[in-house]
C-alpha cells in the first residue's frame, strides 16, 4: 500500500502567507491566537476575500498585515487607522479590518482612533492589548497596569492606564467587546459579528507578552492565562465603565455594546451629496 | 578621575547626559534608540540623576514636551530615529526657531518605506533644515564627547541653538566599545550650570512663539541664520576647551592620511573606521589615497571643506542616503556648492553606500578608489553611482 505522502497543512493556509512564516512572536506571545481568531472568523464569514483588506501599523501585533494573504498594508506608527478610512472612503465595498497593537492605537495614534469611532465609520478594529510596547523591548504605554513595572518605568507606572472599551465608546463606537485571547471561541464569533456590523466595530483582546511585560512583573505566560481564566467575568452588555483593567478587582469580558447608528458614509451621502435630481 | 569602561555606546550616552545633570527627559521608544533613554530612565528611577523622566505618548510629544521643559528654564534631553524623528520635525523647528538649547540624539535610521530599521543617514539628511546644529560621531568615544559638547554649545549664550549629536543605529548605538566615561566633578568643569537667558517667567513675562506677520518673518529667519553661522566659532572653541581639559581633538573636519593624496574619500560617521583601513591599505600598496571626515553637518564648514579638498585632484564623496533626481546623493550636492562658491572645481565622484543597513566593506571602498583614479585619469565625466545595488 502506497504512504501517503504528509503534506503539512492548516485550515487557515489560504489567508497566511506561509513563505513568511516563521513569525517573530516570542513563545507564549498572545498575538498569533488573536491574529488566527481574525483569519478564522474571515474564513467562515462568507465575506468575499477579494474585497477584504487588512491595515496594520507599527509593533509586534502589526506584523499581522504582512503574515496574511489578503491585500494589506503595513502602515507607519499609529496610522492604521487614517489609512483605513481613508481606503474605506475611496472604496465603500471593500471590507476593512485594522488589527493592531494598544501602543498603535491607542497612543502614537490615539486621536485617530476616538475621531473614526466619532464618525461611526464601517472599519472593524481589533486591538491586541499587551499592555506595553512589546516590540521595542518593554516600555510603559498607555495601556500600561498603575505601578506595572517596564523598562521605562522600573519603580513602577505612576499613571493610569486608558478603559479601552469605554473611551472607544465614549467617543462614539458602536460595536464594543472585549476578549481575551484565552476566550478564543468567544473571540472567534465576536470578530464575526464585527464584521458583519455597520459602524465602527472594535474589540479589545487581552494578550500576554512573557517577554516584554511578563519578566519584569513576575507574570509567567501560565500565569497569565491564569487571570484570564480565573480573574475574568464574562458579562454581555455590561457598561463600558465597568470595564476598567484591573484583574485585582476582576476584568469583564464581553460584548459591551452594540447599537445602530448612521455610519460615516451614509451620512457624508445623505449630507455632502446633491441628490441626483439636483445634480442635472 | 573618569573611568575607562566596556559599555554599550547607547549605555554611554545615557550615561553622560545624566552626568550633565538633565532636568527634563521626554521620549518615546523607537529602535534603535530606545537603550539611551530607556538606561536614563533606569539612573532616574535608582536615584542617581534628579531628573523628570516623561514616557510620552509619541515624538511629537516629546519634542513639544522638551520645548516647553527648556522655555521653563529646564535642561532638556531626548532621543529617536528615523520614523520617530520625522514625526517630531514639526517641533523641531519650533525649537530651533525659538532659541532653545535642547540636545537630543539620534540613533541615525532609514526612513520608510519599505520598513527598514537599520542604519543610514536618510533621518539625518532630512533634518538638514531644522535649523539645529548637528555633529557627527564615528565611534563610542565620540558620542560621549559630543554630547558633553553639545550642552556646552547649546547654552553658550551666544549661540542658544538646539543641538544633535548623529551616531550610526545598531552600528554604533547597539556596539559595546571601550570608552572613558568621565567623572561628576569633570563634566561640571567643562560644563557651566545651565544660566537660560531665554525663559518663562511670571516677573518678567514673555511670550515664545506667536505670530510672526510678513514684516518681521524674513528677520527672524536671518536672525536665524546669524545665529547659526555665529556658532560656529564656538563649536570650535568648546572642543579646543575640550582637548585642553581631556586631550582628544576635535574639529569640523577631520583628516587621515591626507598628506600627498590625490584622491580624497569624504565620509560621515562610523564607515569613516572602515574607510581609513581601507586607506592604511591603499596606502600600503602606494596609492594615494586619503580621508576626509565630517564632524559638523550643521552649520556646514565649508571653508575648512573647501580648504582640505582643495588639495587633491579627485574626491570621492560618499554619501549614505539619497536626493532623488539631484545625481549628487546630499552631502555630495553641499560640497559641490562649497568647491563651487570657493571657486575649485577638482574631480568629484559620488557613491550613494550603506543604505538602509547594507554592509559597506574595505573592498568596497577599494572599488570606489579605482572607480575615481580611472575617471580622472581617463577624464570621464564625473559620475554618480549607488554601490553595489543589484539591477
Amino acid at each position: 500500500m502506497k504512504k501517503a505522502k504528509a503534506s503539512p497543512s492548516h485550515p487557515l493556509d489560504a489567508l497566511v502567507r506561509t513563505e513568511r512564516i516563521p513569525h517573530i512572536w516570542c513563545p507564549g506571545c498572545g498575538i498569533g491566537t488573536a491574529f488566527s481568531a481574525c483569519l478564522m472568523a474571515l474564513h467562515t464569514s462568507g465575506l468575499d476575500l477579494d474585497k477584504t483588506v487588512m491595515v496594520s501599523g507599527i509593533g509586534c501585533s502589526g506584523r499581522a498585515a504582512g503574515y496574511t494573504r489578503l491585500d494589506s498594508y503595513h502602515t507607519t506608527h499609529g496610522r492604521a487607522i487614517p489609512f483605513a478610512t481613508g481606503m474605506k472612503l475611496a472604496k465603500p465595498e471593500l471590507q476593512v479590518i485594522v488589527f493592531s497593537g494598544d501602543g498603535d492605537l491607542f497612543a502614537i495614534g490615539g486621536n485617530h482612533i476616538i475621531h473614526a469611532a466619532r464618525r461611526n465609520i464601517d472599519l472593524t478594529v481589533l486591538c491586541v492589548n499587551n499592555l506595553n510596547y512589546g516590540m521595542t523591548g518593554g516600555q510603559v504605554a498607555a495601556t500600561t497596569p498603575t505601578l506595572a513595572k517596564t523598562t521605562t518605568t522600573p519603580r513602577g507606572n505612576p499613571e493610569q492606564p486608558f478603559n479601552l472599551p469605554l473611551l472607544v465608546y465614549a467617543a462614539g463606537a458602536t460595536y464594543v467587546a472585549r476578549w481575551t485571547i484565552l476566550h478564543t471561541r468567544d473571540l472567534t464569533q465576536s470578530v464575526q459579528e464585527a464584521l458583519h456590523h455597520k459602524g465602527f466595530a472594535f474589540i479589545e483582546v487581552l494578550a500576554p507578552c512573557p517577554t516584554g511585560y511578563g519578566r519584569r512583573n513576575k507574570e509567567r505566560p501560565l500565569d497569565t492565562l491564569k487571570l484570564y481564566q480565573e480573574r475574568t467575568l464574562i458579562k454581555n452588555g455590561a457598561n463600558p465603565a465597568e470595564a476598567f483593567l484591573d484583574f485585582e478587582r476582576g476584568v469583564v469580558l464581553g460584548k459591551f455594546v452594540e447599537e445602530q447608528r448612521p455610519t460615516c458614509i451614509e451620512m457624508y451621502d445623505r449630507t455632502c451629496r446633491l441628490p441626483d435630481s439636483a445634480a442635472g | 578621575m573618569g573611568k575607562r569602561v566596556g559599555m554599550e555606546v547607547s549605555i554611554a550616552a545615557a550615561e553622560v547626559v545624566g552626568l550633565c545633570d538633565v532636568d527634563v527627559i521626554a521620549a518615546y521608544p523607537i529602535t534603535p534608540q530606545t537603550h539611551i533613554v530607556e538606561h536614563l530612565s533606569e539612573l532616574v528611577a535608582e536615584g542617581h540623576l534628579d531628573a523628570e523622566f516623561v514616557p510620552v505618548e509619541s515624538e511629537h510629544s516629546a519634542m513639544s514636551t522638551c520645548v516647553g521643559a527648556a522655555a521653563a528654564g529646564a535642561r532638556t534631553f531626548t532621543s529617536t530615529s528615523s520614523q520617530g524623528y520625522a514625526l517630531m520635525a514639526e517641533i523641531c523647528y519650533i525649537a530651533s526657531s525659538l532659541r532653545l538649547p535642547i540636545v537630543m540624539a539620534v540613533a541615525n535610521r532609514a526612513l520608510s518605506a519599505p520598513i527598514n530599521i537599520w542604519n543610514d543617514h536618510a533621518d539625518m539628511m532630512m533634518s538638514r533644515d531644522t535649523g539645529w546644529i548637528q555633529t557627527v560621531a564615528e565611534n563610542g568615544q565620540e558620542v560621549v564627547d559630543l554630547l558633553l559638547h553639545a550642552y556646552r554649545v547649546a547654552e553658550d549664550p551666544r549661540v542658544l541653538l538646539p543641538v544633535i549629536v548623529n551616531l550610526d543605529g545598531f552600528t554604533l548605538s547597539h556596539m559595546i566599545e571601550p570608552i572613558w566615561l568621565p567623572d561628576k566633578e569633570e563634566v561640571d568643569r567643562y560644563l557651566p550650570p545651565y544660566k537660560p537667558k531665554l525663559r518663562l517667567d511670571p516677573r518678567n513675562p514673555m511670550t515664545f512663539g506667536p505670530v510672526g506677520m510678513p514684516e518681521v518673518y524674513t528677520e527672524a529667519k536671518k536672525a536665524q541664520d546669524e545665529a547659526m553661522n555665529g556658532a560656529l566659532p564656538v563649536i570650535i572653541e568648546a572642543w579646543g576647551e575640550f582637548e585642553k581639559q581631556f586631550g582628544r581633538a576635535y574639529r569640523p573636519v577631520e583628516t587621515y592620511k591626507t598628506d600627498g593624496a590625490e584622491i580624497l574619500f569624504l565620509t560621515m560617521g562610523s564607515i569613516s573606521e572602515t574607510a581609513m583601513t581601507a586607506v592604511d591599505k591603499m596606502r600600503a600598496e602606494g596609492k594615494k589615497v586619503g580621508l576626509v571626515r565630517l564632524r559638523l553637518w550643521r552649520p556646514f564648514p565649508a571653508k575648512e571643506l573647501v580648504d582640505v579638498l582643495k588639495r587633491a585632484k579627485a574626491v570621492a564623496v560618499v554619501d549614505r542616503a539619497m536626493a532623488f533626481s539631484t545625481r549628487s546623493g546630499p552631502l555630495c550636492v553641499e560640497v559641490k556648492a562649497a568647491l563651487y562658491d570657493h571657486g575649485v572645481s577638482p574631480y568629484v565622484q559620488n557613491f550613494i553606500a550603506g543604505l538602509g543597513g547594507r554592509d559597506v566593506t574595505v573592498e568596497d571602498f577599494e572599488a570606489m578608489a579605482a572607480k575615481t583614479g580611472d575617471g580622472l585619469s581617463k577624464g570621464l565625466p564625473m559620475a554618480y553611482e549607488i554601490v553595489n545595488v543589484r539591477e
